[in-house]
């Protein structure tokens, strides 16, 4: 008996495996659950939450543009359009907060909605390109190509070794930024870094999740492990673990209940928050039982 | 008996008319501080001021928070700053930190440009800081050190070994582990004193490091910056009281530079009331101290 339920476990989680589209969707949702968590452990820190879903929805008059230049354009042209046009943005608001003539999060609201109704007048012109737009918005990880899989791996390898070298430097901007200036390090140039590095990460994760849901990619997972730790490498640790197995359980859930991909891979996340929540806050009462 | 810092026989340069030498200016344009064999040794030129300020103007949210202000404090110096709300007590402390630029005037520290110093720690208020960001008390005092390592090198032994130190010496040993939101308002305070030091700073710059803490921890604090001779203090405060007990000297600004010396020479009526209006007043108990009375009207006037 026991026996033969293990052997329908390992049959239920190897046939997927056998159609190579799904391979490739798992490897991508594993690489972009995992980079999306890291560098999003950076943006709950800095409260950056909202600039995350700016940075994310802003992509949409880069693709537009990079449509309307290409004629219907290949996955690959879009990826670089979306790409400049995030590091764009996303610098855009960095400067305009700078000023501190707008306050920061009007900057980024006026920014994010404006950005994406241009993106979606531009693409209004296109003809016949409603589904690409839901693939845009939601992500299709089934339809990840290898090629895709070597820009994923390559940009978010790219963003995890420059996140790796300049390790303290973030966490301290991040944590005291004024430190930072007297300390004499340039804190503008490393503030910069995050958000460019966040813009790439956005981009290469939105084949996976889409970018109406990327958010939940980056702030889901590192908010889970700040419930667990109380250390910035432990916390970037568990989310990382959070966003693989997001990706993983979702996608596994995507093909066995027929649920579109880049939901499930999310659900699974805020799934995963809501267990550490209900963990964490049974252990205060716990101890607080303890303690009468 | 606490050490006390004797008060410094050349120190509390002020003149109104503006009568000081202009400040010196070392020819060394990158101060790196204690950078010698062992790495203890002071490089600064002898004999210049930890800070100097001539004609210093500085300006805040478009509008002018400090105005022709000139002093000098000599190296080791405790300085109390003291002003009521919005006198740019810690707008001045911003300028020497090298945080903000100044309009007009000169402003050196230790003969060089406050940017250029990396041997100056600030300490900002305590409401400046994301007390839940995940780091312990060791952590955010090994952030003392980042800047003498740089990117990809590891931190080494004598980097922990001093931060440990600093933790133990303010009595922070057995928290060293614990997450900073797990701490008391004076422990956070001493946590910062203790990264100052990691810092091997020369010049410590506090923004108001008793506001918000219970009596006990003042006086903890107020002990733990009284030995810290050799070391220069500018310390941003509210009560003249504190400041005329344990201060060597007091720097009273109200848009401009009101008093600068010994507190007793610095909160005479007439500064007091330019600062305060007619709010505040100081009174010697039999034992000599200085007592500050705090009129109902002071509150309004800050």
């Amino acid at each position: 008996m026991l026996e033969g339920s293990e052997v329908t476990t390992v049959e239920w989680l190897i046939a997927p495996l056998r159609y190579p589209f799904m391979v490739r969707a798992l490897v991508a949702s594993t690489l972009v659950g995992g980079l999306s968590a890291v560098v999003g452990t950076f943006v709950v820190l800095r409260s950056m939450t909202f600039l995350g879903d700016a940075i994310a929805h802003s992509v949409l008059p880069g693709i537009a543009a990079g449509v309307l230049v290409s004629g219907r354009g290949d996955r690959r042209t879009l990826f670089w359009w979306a790409l400049g046009t995030a590091v764009l943005v996303t610098l855009g608001i960095g400067w305009v907060h700078e000023r501190g003539r707008v306050r920061e999060d009007a900057a980024i609201g006026i920014v994010f909605a404006g950005m994406f109704a241009l993106g979606i007048a531009l693409l209004s012109t296109v003809r016949g390109f409603s589904v690409d737009l839901v693939h845009i918005l939601f992500g299709n990880v089934l339809a990840v190509s290898s090629s895709d899989l070597v820009l994923i791996a390559g940009f978010g390898g790219g963003v995890l070794l420059i996140l790796g070298a300049f390790y303290r430097e973030f966490v301290l901007v991040s944590f005291d930024p004024i430190l930072g200036a007297t300390l004499r390090l340039p804190v503008r140039l490393y503030r910069y870094a995050l958000l460019v590095l966040t813009a790439v990460t956005v981009v290469v994760s939105l084949q996976v999740v889409g970018l109406a849901l990327m958010l939940a990619m980056l702030v889901a997972p590192p908010s889970t492990a700040l419930l667990l730790t109380r250390r910035v490498p432990a916390t970037m640790a568990i989310a990382a673990l959070c966003g693989v197995v997001s990706g993983l359980v979702g996608l596994y859930l995507s093909f066995y209940f027929s649920v579109a991909s880049g939901a499930a891979i999310v659900l699974v996340a805020i799934g995963l928050f809501l267990l550490a929540l209900l963990v964490t806050r049974r252990r205060v009462v716990f101890a607080r039982l303890r303690t009468r | 008996m606490r050490p006390r810092l004797a008060r410094p026989s050349s120190g509390g340069a002020f003149e109104k008319g503006g009568t000081l030498e202009a400040c010196s200016q070392s020819p060394l344009k990158q101060e790196p501080c204690r950078t010698g064999p062992t790495g203890k040794e002071p490089v600064h030129e002898p004999g210049s001021p930890a800070i100097c300020a001539r004609g210093l103007t500085l300006h805040y949210d478009k509008r002018t928070a400090l105005e022709d202000v000139s002093f000098d404090v000599p190296a080791g110096a405790h300085v109390a700053v003291v002003g009521p709300n919005g006198a740019g007590k810690s707008t001045l402390l911003k300028a020497v930190a090298g945080l903000l630029p100044w309009t007009q005037g000169t402003l050196r520290v230790y003969g060089h440009e406050p940017r250029d110093h990396l041997c100056i720690a600030y300490v900002p208020q305590r409401a400046a800081v994301d007390w839940r960001f995940p780091v312990t008390v060791l952590d955010v005092v090994l952030m003392g050190r980042v800047h003498r390592r740089g990117p990809l090198r590891r931190m080494t032994r004598r980097d922990r070994a001093l931060a440990e130190a600093a933790v133990q010496w303010v009595g922070l040993g057995p928290q060293a582990g614990r997450q900073i939101a797990e701490l008391s308002g004076g422990e956070q305070q001493k946590m910062f004193l203790a990264r100052a030091l990691s810092q091997e700073a020369e010049l410590v710059l506090l923004d108001e490091p008793l506001a918000g803490i219970d009596a006990s921890s003042e006086v903890e604090i107020l002990d733990l910056l009284d030995r810290l001779s050799g070391t220069t203090l500018l310390v941003a405060l509210h009560d003249l009281g504190i400041a005329a007990k344990h201060f060597s000297l007091a720097l009273l600004v109200r848009g401009r530079l009101l008093g600068f010396g010994a507190p007793e020479d610095v909160f005479t009526p007439e500064n007091l009331q330019s600062a305060y209006g007619e709010c505040l007043k100081m009174v010697r108990t039999a034992d000599g101290t200085l007592v500050v009375q705090d009129t109902p009207c002071s509150r309004g006037a800050r």
